[in-house]
């Protein structure tokens, strides 16, 4: 169903995008000093350096290198990585999928567990598997997840060894998806932790707030059981002020993705843009950072186009 | 009581909340003594020594890879955690509100720069544009913080800027500006003190997050760069050593999940103090049904039900209140009347005399918290449906007893088809199949004269007009056959010719199908139209009851007298109309004796004396004034 909130939506994407791509141009362009010599290091030959300077443009005012790069961006060229030795397109190209994987499982895990907990924590309120809850929560929004992933290392996979915490295969060809799940199961869930806190409280005071409404009211003067007035009337409309949230969380698990990705020893744009950052491989990390934003971006649309299909008044407006 | 408590016994009073404040009390001094405390130097290597386990001799959190005093430098990383936390969150509300405050005052073309320029920032996952930032400007703690400062910045230009519309084109800023202040002191004076408690509320929620975000990156290697050691750093040294010395990473660790707990709890708790509306715990949630006091204890005192266990409904003695903090609201304080089948039954009376609660307490639709039902009982047909199963009381909702509410666009729900909310009540009672209940609803839909009802069934609450909507809140309430209908205010919410309409459609309806009415309005007028009965309320009691004709035309208590003295009468322009004086009595301070004395023109000293009983006045009407009982 393509209606006109979503075809309006999708046009909003187009300056978004350009928007995503000045800035990040900007941001690797006013590298103070020479780029160059960053690449190259301090001992480069002047005559190296001005070569470089072309490759990367440089001697173009910052218009036109913009529209270079932009030109270049659209037909898939992101620049080669001078410390790797190959385009940057083929390196994000390898590292995209599992970091899109990691993220999206820890996003469902996040949003299934935050939401189921977050309605538990309101319809029983004030009873202990609340209070249990919002001191979970507290911990969870308190606890940085990269500490969280050490721990789970030490705990689950040295400890007890009941996960591997190396050693995965490639999925297609490799151990299969079996493998590739259970190198995920240690990952996912400390990545999902901190964005599952947030949304267990969102969700609860969502759902407190929503149990007040009149239409709620309307529901249990029907005579409806209460398991109805909870989940078709209340919670329905608790997640239209979720799903926002949780496209925003896409934001949050992306980049935690960064931490998780380093700890893990995962193959994904993440550890790919830690190391890229400390080798000064600028095109590299523009190219990562790229390409992240564009998928926040899109989740975001997602998130949006889904909250519309549940809200008519959105579809109106 | 003098006004307010001050913030900070606010903030006490909460004990989890002191509980943060002491937690993040003792670690601030902590860091704040280090220089004097007798620590070791954080950054002296031991080799022979290093990688002790915690409270080895001399080392009681142990040492790290080379040696050097685990606590040492634990006490010096978190301050440095701190310092760099707590001076990324106020940049960035500084920069942040700047732009938010200027960019709401000025308006126009710079407004909209700044915000597609901050909706852009937004646009990245912030973490990584705090990557892209530090891969440009390198390495290093500084960087780390400025790129830190700059991720934030949108989000404190974002809510300062929605805080200072709010007030912008406040009543108060146009007298300040004809007054002849300059911007600066307008926005000095004016604007800054009212989004100040949301620029604290927003700096306490966010240094936790910057301080976990530049531990982040010092883990990372991108922040504090060696042997200098925030709490990040200390973790990211202790990764690879989790194996042969757990205790290297998981201290850090500790630290910074108790600093950030801490300010947590501390930023929940001023948000709480600062802004009330948001407060986290204020909102309880309302129960399935209206709490109730035991059998025993509301039954005490009622006389035997008699015939009126035979009829439809019965409210005998209904007493229900609301606890507020320390107030009581004693919102119905004993209302009696009975419904034979087919009768209209009004209930009139100013708003807050009591007559919505008392309808709402039929079917236990009143929310608990904080209502509760602590006297009398409610018969249909002779059961009490205070206290009987939640199953029972579910199949008599919407089954026997239907309810119309007063708001028809809040009360449907906004995301379910009409027809689909019209159908859902039908499944519910009559166990049919969905394709027939979806044909019963559009037929009902049709019967309350919704225009084009098999196609409109289709579209949802916000797209029909008031009348409409009210029309199709008919249509629920008719669809199971009830027996009594309960109508609460139906037309308030409508303009005057919908009224009329919708009354007569409603009327009309439950006649045809010979369902009772019970209709609460605090219209005279209508009442006098539409009903048999009817029963006068003030202050949560019944003061006149009997039948409409009677009533209105010789009423006998002097409130009732008022109140349709305030009625104005069509084509009889020269009467005066007679406000009454006063105001309705709050509920949680109901005078002794009878409620409407301080009201009343012929007050005497015996109305405040004692409890006045209803008296008869004729056969079948009755007033509770000391003048008809003597």
């Amino acid at each position: 169903m393509l209606n006109s909130y979503i075809l309006r939506r999708l046009l909003l994407i187009v300056p978004v995008l350009f928007g995503v791509t000045v800035i990040v141009f900007l941001v690797i362009s006013l590298v103070p000093g020479d780029p160059a010599k960053a690449i190259l290091g301090t001992f480069a030959t002047p005559d190296a350096v001005a070569q470089v300077r072309h490759d990367l443009g440089l001697d173009e005012s910052l218009p036109v290198q913009y529209g270079i790069w932009l030109v270049n961006l659209l037909q898939g060229d992101f620049g080669r990585s001078y410390i790797l030795h190959k385009p940057v397109i083929v390196e994000i190209g390898a590292r995209l999928f599992p970091t899109l994987l990691l993220a999206g499982v820890a996003l469902v895990l996040s949003s299934v567990v935050g939401i189921l907990l977050g309605i538990i924590a309101a319809v029983r309120q004030n009873s202990w598997p609340d209070k249990v809850i919002t001191v979970a929560v507290l911990v969870g929004i308190s606890t940085p997840s990269f500490w969280l992933g050490i721990l789970l290392i030490f705990w689950f996979g040295v400890r007890l060894a009941w996960l591997p915490v190396g050693g995965m295969q490639e999925m297609f060809g490799g151990g299969g998806v079996l493998d590739v799940a259970r190198h995920m199961v240690l990952p996912a869930c400390a990545l999902a932790a901190v964005a599952g806190a947030v949304l267990v409280r969102l969700t609860r005071g969502a759902m407190l707030e929503v149990m007040r409404q009149d239409y709620v009211r309307t529901a249990r003067a029907k005579g409806l059981p209460e398991r109805r007035v909870i989940f078709v009337h209340a919670f329905r409309n608790a997640l239209v002020g979720i799903i926002p949230v949780i496209g925003l969380e896409a934001g949050f698990v992306l980049g935690g993705a960064v931490y998780i990705e380093t700890v893990f020893q995962w193959p994904g744009i993440g550890r790919m843009l830690v190391s890229a950052i400390s080798t000064r491989d600028i095109l590299l990390v523009q190219g990562g950072v790229l390409v992240i934003a564009v998928a926040y971006v899109i989740i975001n649309l997602l998130a949006d186009i889904a909250q519309s299909l549940l809200d008519p008044r959105i579809r109106a407006a | 009581m003098s006004g307010r408590p001050s913030a900070w016994r606010l903030l006490t009073q909460n004990g989890v909340v002191a509980f943060g404040l002491a937690l993040l009390g003792v670690m601030v001094l902590i860091v704040l003594l280090a220089p004097v405390l007798p620590l070791l130097d954080p950054n002296v290597t031991d080799v022979a020594h290093r990688l002790k386990p915690p409270l080895y001799p001399g080392h009681w959190l142990g040492t790290d890879q080379v040696g050097r005093d685990i606590l040492s430098r634990l006490i010096w990383g978190t301050r440095l955690s701190l310092v760099v936390g707590l001076t990324a969150a106020l940049v960035a509300a500084a920069i942040g509100s700047a732009i938010g405050l200027s960019s709401a005052f000025y308006g126009g073309l710079a407004d909209t720069l700044l915000m597609r320029g901050i909706d852009m920032l937004m646009a990245f996952p912030y973490l990584l544009l705090a990557l892209a930032i530090v891969a440009a400007l390198g390495p290093g703690l500084f960087n780390a913080m400025m790129a830190i400062i700059v991720v934030n910045i949108p989000f404190f230009a974002r809510g300062v800027r929605g805080g200072t519309l709010s007030v912008v084109n406040a009543d108060f800023m146009a007298a300040a500006r004809l007054s002849g202040l300059s911007d600066w002191q307008i926005i000095a004076t004016e604007l800054f003190p009212n989004v100040l408690p949301g620029i604290v509320i927003g700096v306490s929620t966010t240094v936790g997050w910057m301080i976990l975000e530049t531990a982040g990156l010092s883990f990372l290697g991108l922040g504090a760069q060696p042997p200098q050691a925030d709490l990040g750093g200390m973790l990211g040294e202790g990764r690879n050593l989790i194996q042969v010395a757990p205790h290297v990473a998981t201290i850090p660790g500790i630290v910074i999940l108790l600093l950030a707990v801490g300010i947590n709890l501390v930023g929940d708790g001023l948000r709480d103090v600062l802004d009330p509306k948001l407060k986290s715990g204020g909102l309880a949630r309302t129960h399935a049904r209206t709490a109730a006091a035991s059998s025993e204890a509301r039954r005490a005192g009622l006389q035997p039900a008699g015939d009126a266990a035979r009829q439809p409904l019965a409210v005998r003695g209904l007493h229900t209140q609301f606890t507020v903090g320390r107030n009581v609201y004693k919102a119905v304080g004993g209302v009696s009347f009975t419904v034979k089948p087919g009768e209209a039954v009004g209930l009139v009376g100013e708003s807050g005399s009591g007559k919505t609660v008392t309808a709402l307490s039929i079917a236990g639709l009143v929310a608990t918290p904080p209502g509760k039902i602590t006297r009398g009982e409610i018969l249909h047909h002779g059961e009490d449906l205070v206290d009987v199963p939640m199953q029972r009381l579910q199949a008599v909702r919407g089954g026997t007893i239907a309810y119309v509410f007063q708001d028809p666009l809040t009360t449907l729900n906004p995301l379910i088809p009409v027809g689909e909310q019209v159908a859902e009540t039908i499944r519910r009672h009559q166990n049919l199949p969905r394709a027939e209940a979806w044909r019963k609803a559009v037929a009902l839909l049709e019967s309350v004269r919704l225009p084009d009802a098999a196609n409109r069934a289709r579209s949802y609450p916000h797209e029909f007009s008031g009348g409409q909507r009210q029309r199709i809140g008919i249509a629920m309430a008719l669809a199971n056959n009830p027996e009594v209908i309960v109508a609460d205010e139906p037309t308030t919410a409508l303009d005057v010719t919908t009224q009329a309409q919708v009354l007569a459609l409603l009327n009309d309806l439950r006649r045809e199908r010979n369902a009772a009415l019970v209709f609460i309005s605090h219209d005279v007028g209508v009442i006098a139209e539409l009903c048999d009965t009817v029963h006068v309320m003030y202050g949560g009691k019944v003061v006149e009851s009997g039948p409409v004709a009677a009533v209105l035309q010789t009423p006998a208590h002097p409130y009732t007298q008022r109140l349709l003295a305030c009625v104005p009468v069509l084509g009889n322009p020269e009467r005066k109309i007679e406000p009454i004086p006063g105001l309705p009595p709050a509920t949680n301070a109901l005078p002794e004796g009878c409620a409407f004395a301080p009201r009343c023109h012929l007050a005497e000293a015996r109305c405040s004396a004692a409890e006045i009983e209803l008296a008869p006045v004729s056969a079948d009407h009755f007033a509770r004034c000391v003048r008809v009982a003597a």
